[in-house]
């Protein structure tokens, strides 16, 4: 579990634990919680060159499907098998077990957002 | 019961059940439906379906539209007015029926109960209040009746699964019934008093289980929210909300207005032909009741794995389109897809191979019989 303060955010909810060139990315608790209970996970395959702003995996509720957006642009090192057999992680804990993907990149985008000025984008 | 899910005609702002402030203090998260802030969900979508197939959930149903059809003929208004034979519903009895139009397309499903000789209630889907108060009312002229929309003065409320006669039965402030609880039957009802207020108890529903809704004055809705809520407790019930009631109501293959029903649809591409009573010597729509040669109809339809089709999805049988899902889900109780769908009636046979393509990519179904899920009697 990370504290979510030292996340950065994306405008699609999702979060991106950055550490040196690796940046974890999974989906934020009001993502989760607005889509209800996750059903299932679909996640790129490890190696996949993936483009920042590009649909990588889809998310699927019982009520309805959301896109997983690669909020960088990079190379896919790792993809959470447990989320995958278990899709509930996303709900019960999206900062943690609910992880979605690992991404090493060359160079990180400008434009994320802090843990504040995503907090005031979900509270408008 | 029948649902709806259409966006509304009213243009002013979102209404509020008499319930809302309950469901507020329950932690629900709301959903725009027909015009109404109702609650989609307490706490899980996949833990409240559950609750329902396995004990009891109670829901607000409250926007649903209520008519009452009063007069000497109003059993003969009915068998004119809609497609099935309302006038010879024994008094404490329902039945489900559609009110079609002219040209035999269904202007919405709905549920008559018989509630003296000359007086029957209607309840109709939200998004549907004024097309169907406009029908019937364009439909009296020839009989002497008369049609209210009854609608703001009641809340509805429905308790369904398992231990919905148990709760409801173990719930004091229900009282004076007109019918013990062990002769209520399906598709009946029992009148009560619950505070200084007549209730209407309806063992009628939309999840495929046992269950109950019960009518009551909007003033008296939280206090019986409240009492039935305190007795099921302890049986299991739980507040479900907009969300499980339609997964339920798709396993049990029950069809949604807007989805599977529409004024461009026939009752019998629906599988609705037996509500329509043809021998009737004259009601709105008889002469255009029957669907067109090769007309689309529904099919039930499994898959394997996780993955389901969702509205809109196009079927495939090879490469060609053969037709469309109405709705579709992973199904909770199943565990695998299910999905409702209008297809080439040469495809619709059960048993029959198709492909669903879900965004790009195909999954396998088969043709199946309605519905997917029907509990153990």
């Amino acid at each position: 579990m990370t504290e979510t303060s030292a996340l950065s955010y994306t405008e699609e909810h999702e979060w991106l634990n950055i550490d040196g060139s690796s940046v974890t990315v999974g989906i934020t608790d009001y993502a989760a919680e607005k889509l209800g209970d996750v059903v299932f996970v679909e996640l790129p395959d490890v190696g996949d060159e993936v483009e920042a702003g590009t649909v990588v995996g889809e998310i699927e509720s019982t009520k309805s499907v959301g896109e997983l957006f690669a909020p960088v642009t990079g190379t896919i090192t790792a993809i959470n098998d447990a989320v995958v057999d278990d899709p509930s992680l996303v709900n019960s804990s999206p900062y943690g077990d609910g992880w979605m993907l690992t991404i090493e990149v060359p160079e990180l985008p400008a434009g994320l957002l802090d843990a504040d000025a995503y907090a005031k984008l979900v509270s408008e | 019961m029948p649902d709806q899910d259409q966006t509304t005609t009213h243009a002013d702002a979102a209404r509020h059940s008499p319930l809302h402030a309950v469901h507020e203090s329950l932690g629900a998260s709301f959903t725009d439906f027909a015009g109404w802030q109702m609650p989609v969900r307490y706490t899980s979508d996949l833990a409240e379906h559950k609750a329902v197939r396995e004990a009891a959930g109670i829901f607000d149903i409250s926007h649903m539209a209520e008519f009452t059809v009063t007069g000497a003929s109003a059993g003969e208004f009915l068998d004119f007015a809609l497609a099935g034979r309302l006038s010879a519903v024994a008094v404490g009895r329902a039945k489900y029926s559609l009110l079609l139009t002219e040209s035999g397309g269904v202007i919405d499903d709905v549920i008559v109960y018989r509630l003296k000789n000359s007086e029957y209630l209607i309840i109709s889907n939200a998004g549907n209040r004024d097309a169907v108060s406009a029908a019937l009312s364009a439909r009296t002229s020839r009989f002497d009746v008369s049609v209210s929309d009854v609608s703001d003065d009641y809340a509805l409320i429905a308790v369904q699964g398992p231990q919905a006669e148990a709760i409801l039965a173990g719930t004091r402030e229900i009282r004076e019934l007109s019918v013990p609880w062990d002769e209520q039957k399906y598709f009946a009802w029992a009148a009560a008093r619950f505070g200084s207020s007549a209730l209407l108890l309806a063992r009628t529903g939309y999840t495929g289980e046992d269950g109950f809704e019960l009518l009551v004055k909007t003033n008296e809705a939280a206090a019986l929210w409240s009492a039935v809520s305190a007795t099921g407790e302890s049986l299991g019930l739980v507040p479900a909300g907009l969300a499980a009631r339609d997964s339920l109501r798709l396993e049990a293959g029950m069809p949604l207005y807007g989805h599977e029903l529409s004024r461009e649809l026939k009752p019998a591409q629906a599988g609705l032909g037996r509500v329509v009573v043809a021998a009737k010597e004259a009601f709105v729509g008889k002469d255009a009741v029957e669907p067109d040669e090769g007309a689309h109809v529904l099919v039930g339809l499994v898959s394997d794995g996780r993955r389901a089709g969702r509205t809109g999805y196009p079927v495939l049988s090879g490469d060609s389109e053969v037709g469309a899902v109405t709705s579709g889900i992973l199904s909770p109780t199943l565990g695998h897809p299910i999905a409702l769908a209008l297809v080439a009636p040469d495809v619709a046979e059960t048993g029959t191979e198709l492909d669903i393509e879900v965004r790009g990519k195909r999954i396998a179904a088969t043709v199946t019989t309605l519905p997917f899920y029907s509990r153990k009697k």
